[in-house]
């Protein structure tokens, strides 16, 4: 089956972008088809490449990154929500890319399954 | 089947559980998240709403989400069932679409 | 792009926490790319729709400029929860858009039966 997750909650302050990580890796690890990941709202924090947690807090936007790396997973900014928060193309974290809101509207057409992570 | 409902907030601190459970309709289930677990305590507070609703409709709770809040799996309502997220992952697929409450 | 019936679901008040704008305008690119857009407004989601609403005060964009030009997305689904809206003491002359008003269980059902539910 296809899935789409959108992203809607920043790395630091609630667990919203643990627990999407975690059920995207479930989906390809289900054997299941992950269209694409789409980070709205504070989600597009996710995103920023100048955030530097220390070691062994919250490194969720890295673990992004691997997903991306290794699975090949599409991963979106909207660029409308990154531009008010400051993420843009100069600190875009690997994997990582942006595009408009109509992304995020494809994602939920083409997968069976669109799941909201918030807060 | 109907729709898979997340709920991911303490029933002691929000209103997100008791919203969703009033709106369930047939054949749709509930998996508890993050802090929505709290809500299963068979001690707590929430226990008898969320025992009415479970008469009815499945109630799930996700498994890493209690172990890292130091739940044990013995203090939960009974007739809740622990799931992991592959668990997560395959009761989306049964339900025909998953709608989050937060 | 198949059309897909899409529910955006509106539970918070507007200002003090959560994104309404920005959750109306992902269902105003739903509905400008074709997909069929239901809103929903429950609980405190209700208060988004207040009429008199005045966020200059806060610096913040008013988003409900965009709820009155609904119709001219073809967005033409806008559910009211009655009892959210009798619990918080309004009615629907405080409404700032048409919209329908339901019953609990029937706004139930309207939101069980969408392909997509996005909220917010």
């Amino acid at each position: 089956m296809k899935f789409a997750i959108l992203v809607n909650e920043g790395p630091f302050g609630h667990q919203a972008t643990a627990s999407a990580l975690s059920f995207a890796q479930a989906v390809l690890t289900g054997g299941h088809e992950l269209v694409r990941v789409f980070f709205y709202m504070d989600g597009v924090y996710n995103a920023n490449r100048l955030a530097s947690p220390p070691a062994g807090e919250c490194s969720t936007a890295r673990a992004w990154s691997e997903l991306a790396a290794e699975s090949r997973v599409d991963l979106v900014v909207c660029i409308a929500a990154g531009m008010a928060r400051g993420v843009r193309e100069a600190n875009l974290a690997p994997g990582f890319r942006i595009s408009g809101l109509g992304q995020m509207v494809e994602a939920a057409v083409l997968a069976d399954r669109l799941v909201t992570f918030g807060a | 089947m109907g729709p898979l409902h997340t709920v991911n907030k303490s029933p002691f601190a929000s209103t997100a559980l008791e919203s969703c459970l009033a709106r369930l309709t047939e054949g749709a289930a509930v998996l508890l998240i993050e802090d929505g677990v709290y809500a299963a305590l068979a001690a707590g507070a929430a226990a008898d709403r969320l025992a009415e609703a479970a008469n009815r409709h499945p109630v799930y709770v996700l498994g890493p989400d209690l172990a890292a809040r130091g739940l044990a799996e013995a203090s939960l309502l009974d007739g809740v069932r622990v799931i992991d997220y592959l668990g997560f992952v395959d009761l989306a697929t049964r339900h025909s679409a998953v709608q989050s409450w937060f | 792009m198949r059309r897909k019936t899409f529910l955006f679901v509106s539970r918070k008040a507007p200002y003090g926490a959560g994104q309404a704008g920005e959750a109306l305008e992902a269902a105003l690119i739903a509905a400008s790319l074709g997909q069929e857009v239901h809103l929903a407004y429950l609980d405190d989601g209700v208060f988004q729709l207040l009429r008199g609403q005045r966020p200059e005060a806060l610096g913040t964009k008013d988003f409900t400029a965009s709820l009155v030009e609904l119709g001219e997305y073809d967005i033409d689904h806008v559910w009211v929860e009655r009892q959210s809206l009798a619990e918080r003491g309004l009615t629907e002359a405080d409404l700032l858009v048409p919209a329908t008003l339901l019953d609990r269980g029937e706004m139930a059902e309207i939101m069980a039966g969408m392909d997509v539910v996005v909220s917010a």
